[in-house]
């Protein structure tokens, strides 16, 4: 067995492990049932299983939990609370972005990522980062929820 | 009639020299070692090409900055295109999903540095001469000298992930280069050392 140490939410953890190359995501629902994150392909391809660790996004599904020792994970339990949600959770809220929602933490989790590297993203810069799969459709919602997010984000950095 | 024996001589004349073979002239003489020599350094060009033009490595250097993927060469899913730095964009780049090796658990393929070959590298559509050329030339190749080169293409471990491909995304394994990593390297070593002469490109007339 492997010990791997690392941080989830802010709170130290220590998990014990056969395979080292066994996918964060697995660690992340079963060993520290963080049901947030969610799979969806397997593949590293719609998204869904989208968390942040120091502060990228990476696909958690495709994503070993050996690198995250020593390392800060953050999952969509962990980027607000119910009384003081992120900008993005807010923006969601507002907007009413999701439908059936399976894929929506991993939606939020991206573009939380992409605000605090681009305060401000375009269309283009939407399009170009947040290309997760929503087999609900609900792109249009969560365009103008980015938007929304990105303005909230400024209002709560001026006050 | 001495005019008509004349002239049937001229004729016969122009008839041989239009028939002669003219490749005959064009042949350039060399002496037997440097011709041995030559036809090495053309093999060990051929040897090496085989491995560049494959798709584990020309689906990497694209001319449209859109990566390729899979053995049809087909472009990257999601929209994925060059971003900034070759590594793509704020919130997905190439290490969002592509690792330090490659995951057998999700077929997603990953080596030290897994990064687009810069839009100067563009190498997708070029024959094996022209991406030769563009490999020796510094103004695409990165600034790279001819034994900056050499150590590149033998060295890099991006380079010679082509032999450690792992699995796709449905568990079958990625097809490797036509040539042997060793047969490779020994290659490329020996071209270079040979003065890294690219053979006359046949489709050009």
């Amino acid at each position: 067995m492997k010990k791997i140490s690392f941080t989830i939410n802010d709170k130290p953890v220590e998990v014990e492990i056969l395979d080292e190359n066994t996918p964060l995501l697995w660690v992340v629902r079963d060993n520290l049932n963080l049901k947030g994150t969610k799979f969806g392909c397997g593949k590293a391809a719609c998204g869904a299983c989208t968390l942040h660790v120091d502060g990228e996004a990476v696909r958690s599904c495709s994503f070993a939990v050996k690198y995250v020792q020593g390392k800060k994970v953050t999952t969509i339990e962990g980027l607000g609370t119910p009384e003081n949600p992120h900008p993005v959770q807010e923006a969601w809220i507002e907007e009413v972005v999701p439908q059936c929602g399976y894929c929506q933490p991993g939606f939020m989790m991206a573009t939380a990522a992409l605000l605090e590297k681009n305060a401000n993203p375009t269309d283009e810069d939407i399009d170009n980062n947040i290309i997760n799969i929503c087999r609900c459709g609900t792109y249009y919602r969560m365009r103008k929820a980015i938007h929304k997010a990105a303005a909230l984000k400024d209002k709560s950095l001026n006050i | 009639m001495n005019k008509r024996i004349l002239f049937s001589l001229l004729v016969c004349l122009l008839v041989l020299f239009v028939l002669y073979p003219k490749s005959k002239t064009s042949e350039v003489y060399l002496p037997v070692k440097e011709k041995i020599a030559t036809e090495n350094s053309d093999k060990n060009f051929h040897l090496m090409m085989d491995v560049l033009t494959h798709k584990r490595c020309v689906n990497c250097h694209p001319n449209d900055n859109i990566p390729k993927q899979g053995e049809d060469s087909h472009p990257h899913y999601f929209g994925m295109s060059r971003g900034e730095n070759n590594l793509g964009y704020d919130a997905t780049k190439c290490t969002t999903c592509h690792q330090s090796e490659n995951n057998d658990y999700s077929g997603v393929p990953g080596a030290p540095e897994w990064s687009l070959a810069p839009a100067s590298m563009k190498w997708e559509g070029l024959d094996r001469y022209e991406i030769a050329a563009s490999m020796l030339d510094p103004k695409r190749n990165g600034g790279r000298t001819p034994d900056e080169t050499m150590h590149h293409l033998t060295e890099h471990e991006l380079v010679l992930w082509a032999w450690n491909p792992g699995v796709n995304a449905n568990g079958e394994p990625r097809e490797k280069p036509p040539v042997s990593k060793e047969k490779y390297i020994k290659a490329v070593k020996q071209w270079f050392e040979d003065g890294a002469v690219i053979p006359e490109n046949p489709n050009k007339k």
